[in-house]
This record gives structure tokens, sequence and C-alpha cells, in this order.
């Protein structure tokens, strides 16, 4: 690990998500566990099995993206601009004050400008190739958004993607954070994604993981004995994050101290699931102990075995019962490259208020899920120290540690 | 025999880009080169695409790359009328 004595502050949060656009309509949703899911009505899903996702209400690119960027960008990438714009703006940043290079932008994606492809993919079959826009090569590759954030506001730092599908948000903060200790002063972090569309649904369903409830109340339960799958979600959160020396201490939500990032043996490994070692990784980068940590924002896939291996690691690093756990994103579905990012900001309201807020829809937990799930209403109490886990598709698994100021 | 004018490809340079200012592509632009109308490689290359779609011009897209002015272009896509004997 990098000897550097730099510490990564997260200073200005932008949420844009099925719970609300703006951090605090998001907030006040997740503490009056207020589900943003319902059912899909950017396109019929009668002939899906899955019918149920969270949807960003309201979003009005016009007003979130340049004009002339709107038909050369996915509705992902649009997403992200907006919650750019906020960000910077909860931070107190103004980017054309800060050196070029020194500014970096480092995003999640999952599967990148998935409704735009699917159009010009349909202009192409139902025409020729002449029909497909140019903005397609551009619109659709996973590092869209970070180009397209670090062209807008001229960050010509250390620029990258990480694809690792529901970890990408913890990834990409883990990432900043090595940016600052290698010199960055600013780096925009998070992720988005936007994938509710018959391609985005139909890949996702070869999962086999999701949920084909038509209740909205029912559909996704973490940890729940009745769990059957998760729902998709749309939106995320973009993140600035700077060096504690040079930002605004006012402006801190709190510190990266700790992250680690580990893969899943393949299906049928006697190896067990990498996540408690992941945390445990995780816990020793920050330099605490177990005992220290308030609360845990959890995966909560609502794949009964996934939900059952995360909270025996959850158990075998605090202790069954030993940490409050809470999994929001019931509010919202999984909301891939945008998912960990939105797990983050919550976990940072979560820290700055004092609250952990509950799980909404769990009511009674698995046999062999011995975690302390916060249920029913949130619960107060003074909060110091938090750790968020991500898990993504195939394997990847993450967790990351905040410290409020 | 068909002509190319240059307030064809003002329409199509409208269809492909989303100005800001609309206007800027009124009144004489027609040496004004294209970056600084606010068309880069990647919108060029859309022209082309649409050339192709709207005219049924196929001219490589290196050829009307080539075109730093809307006058250059109109040029080329008459040229490639001429040779075609359209």
């Amino acid at each position: 690990m990098s000897e550097s004595s730099r510490t990564a502050v997260v200073t200005g949060i932008g949420v844009v998500a099925p719970t609300g656009i703006g951090n605090d309509a998001h907030w006040q949703s997740v503490l009056a566990g207020k589900t943003g899911i319902g059912r899909i009505s950017r396109f019929d899903p009668s002939s899906y099995p899955v019918r149920l996702a969270g949807e960003v209400p309201g979003f009005e690119e016009h007003d979130a993206v340049p004009y002339r960027l709107i038909p050369q960008t996915d509705r992902w990438t649009h997403f992200a601009l907006g919650a750019a714009d906020a960000a910077l703006a909860d931070a107190g940043v103004d980017p054309t004050r800060l050196p070029e290079y020194e500014m970096a932008v480092v995003t999640a994606s999952s599967s990148g400008g998935t409704e735009f492809g699917q159009h010009e993919m349909e202009r192409l079959y139902l025409n020729d190739p002449s029909w497909v826009s140019a903005y397609q090569s551009v619109a659709w590759f996973y590092a869209a958004t970070t180009g397209q954030i670090s062209i807008r506001h001229g960050m010509r730092g250390p620029c990258g993607v990480l694809c690792t599908e529901q970890a990408g948000g913890l990834d990409v903060l883990g990432d900043a954070r090595r940016l600052i200790r290698a010199g960055s002063q600013l780096v925009v972090s998070g992720g988005t994604d936007a994938s509710l569309c018959p391609y985005g649904l139909t890949a996702q369903l070869s999962t086999g993981h999701l949920s084909n409830s038509d209740d909205a109340s029912r559909g996704y339960l973490p940890f729940d004995a009745e769990a059957s799958g998760y729902l998709p979600g749309e939106g995320g959160a973009i993140l600035t994050v700077q060096d504690a020396a040079t930002a605004d201490p006012d402006r801190s939500y709190g510190s990266i101290i700790g992250y680690a990032a580990g893969f899943d043996p393949p299906p049928g490994s006697a190896r067990p699931p990498a996540l408690g070692r992941t945390i445990e990784h995780a816990l020793a980068d920050a330099g605490k102990q177990p005992s220290e940590v308030d609360v845990v924002f959890a995966d909560g896939s609502a794949v009964a075995e996934q939900d059952l291996a995360e909270a025996q690691a959850i158990s075998a690093v605090f202790g069954p019962g030993g940490v409050p756990v809470t999994v929001p994103k019931a509010l919202t579905g999984r909301l891939y490259g945008g998912g960990a990012a939105l797990d983050v900001a919550t976990a940072l309201m979560s820290l700055r208020d004092g609250v952990v807020p509950h799980t909404v829809g769990t009511c009674r937990l698995a046999p062999g899920c011995d975690i302390d799930l916060v249920l029913d209403q949130p619960r107060y109490r003074p909060l110091r120290t938090a750790v968020v886990v991500a898990r993504g598709h195939g394997g990847f698994t993450s967790a990351l540690v905040l410290e409020r100021p | 025999m068909s002509t190319f004018t240059l307030d064809d490809l003002r329409a199509l340079m409208r269809d492909v880009m989303w100005l800001d200012e609309p206007a800027e592509l009124d009144g004489d632009m027609s040496d004004t080169a294209f970056p600084e109308l606010g068309y880069d490689s990647l919108a060029v290359l859309e022209l082309a695409v649409h050339l192709q779609r709207v005219h049924g011009v196929t001219i490589s897209e290196n050829a009307v790359m080539e075109s730093t002015t809307p006058r250059e272009l109109v040029a080329l896509v008459n040229a490639h009328f001429t040779e075609a004997g359209v």
C-alpha cells in the first residue's frame, strides 16, 4: 500500500436515483422507506418475465445535459453529467480554477450506452449500415461518461473507467483515493446506469437472478426467507473526492480510509467466496478493528445462496449480529454501474445524520442469516465508521471503509 | 445532372448536430472550417453517413474527412456526381 500521507475525502455528492433526483430527495425517501420501484414504464414489460424496476422519476435531459450532446450520448451519460454538475456544486468546486492536469475522472460502468446502442442496432436491422449514427462509436462504450465529464469540465488528469458490475462504484472510489495519493487534487468519481430498455433487460435476464414479482412491495427482499431475486434499477451517484489538505473542511462528508477488492473462485470450487477476506483486508487497510465499525451497507442481492454467503461472511468478520446491517437498495433496485456509488452516498448521509436507514420489505430473515438487519424504521445512533460492501456479477467483490470527519 | 448545393449541405448539417445557436449556419459559412462551426471529426463522419442515406452518395470516409470547409465538401459531392455520370 502507498505510504502517501494524503487523505482522500468526499466533498460533493450528486444523486440521480429512483428515490429522487438530488441528495435531499433521495435521503428523505430512504428515511421514509418510500420505494422508487414500480412497474416498468420506459417500455411495455408485459411480455417479459420481469415487470418491476426502479426508474428515475422526471429526469429532464435538457436540464442536465448541454443541448448539443443530447443526441451524441446515452441516458446513462445524461444521468452522470447531471449528477456531476450537482456534485461539483455541492463541493463548492469550480473546475476552471484548478490545474487541469490535477483533475481526474474515473467512473464505473456496467453495460455502457445500452439504450443508444439498441436504437442504432434497430436502425441497422431495419435498414442498412448508412442508418447507423457515427455517434454510436462514442455513445456506447464504457468510458463515454468519463470522457464527456472530462471534456465538459476540462479535467485532463488521469481518467478511466472500471467495469466490475455492481462492485464498480466501490472500485472507482478506491481508485480515486489512489489518484489523490498520486497527486490529483480532485477526482470526479462514482457511476450511473441506465439499461431499462428491452435489450438491457433481456441481457440481464440471462443471470437468472431477477425477480418475477408483480408486487412492488415484495419484489426485492434482501436476506428475507422469501427472497426471490433482485430487481433492476437505473441511476446512481457521482461523488467528488479531494485531497483533505486542499479541500474545504466544511464540505467533507467523510474520508475513504480503507478499500479492498477480491474475486470469487469459480463455481464448484471448494474455496469460499472472497467476501470475508475482502472485508478483512479493507479493515486492515483502514487500520480498524471490526468492533470499531458502526454500520455495514450490505450488497443484499436477495438471491438465497448469495444472501447466505454474505451473511456468513459478515458474521465471520463482525460476529453474529455484531454490527447493524442495512440494504437501502431495496428501494431502488440494483443499479449495476451506479449501485455501489449510490450506496456510498447513502452511507455518507447516514454518517452525517447519525442514523442507519432500515431495509424496506424484508420481514423475516432467512435461516442462517445471523445478522442484525435494521428493519421497520431507521435506527438513530451516533455513527463514525461505515463499511460498504458490493458484489458484481461474475465474482467481483469489493469493500470500502468510510469515516466521518 | 444532379447538383448538390450549399443549402443541401446546410440541411444535412442541421440534422447531424443540435446546435446551441442554429443561426450559426445561416449566412456565408462556406469557407469556415468545420471545427469552427462546431463540427468535429465525428460530426463530419456523420455527415458522410447522411450523404449516403439521404442523397445516395457513396464517398469514402477518408475523402469526406479531408474536406475542411462546407465549400470543399459540396465540391467533393458534385465531383462524385460528375464521375458517376449522375
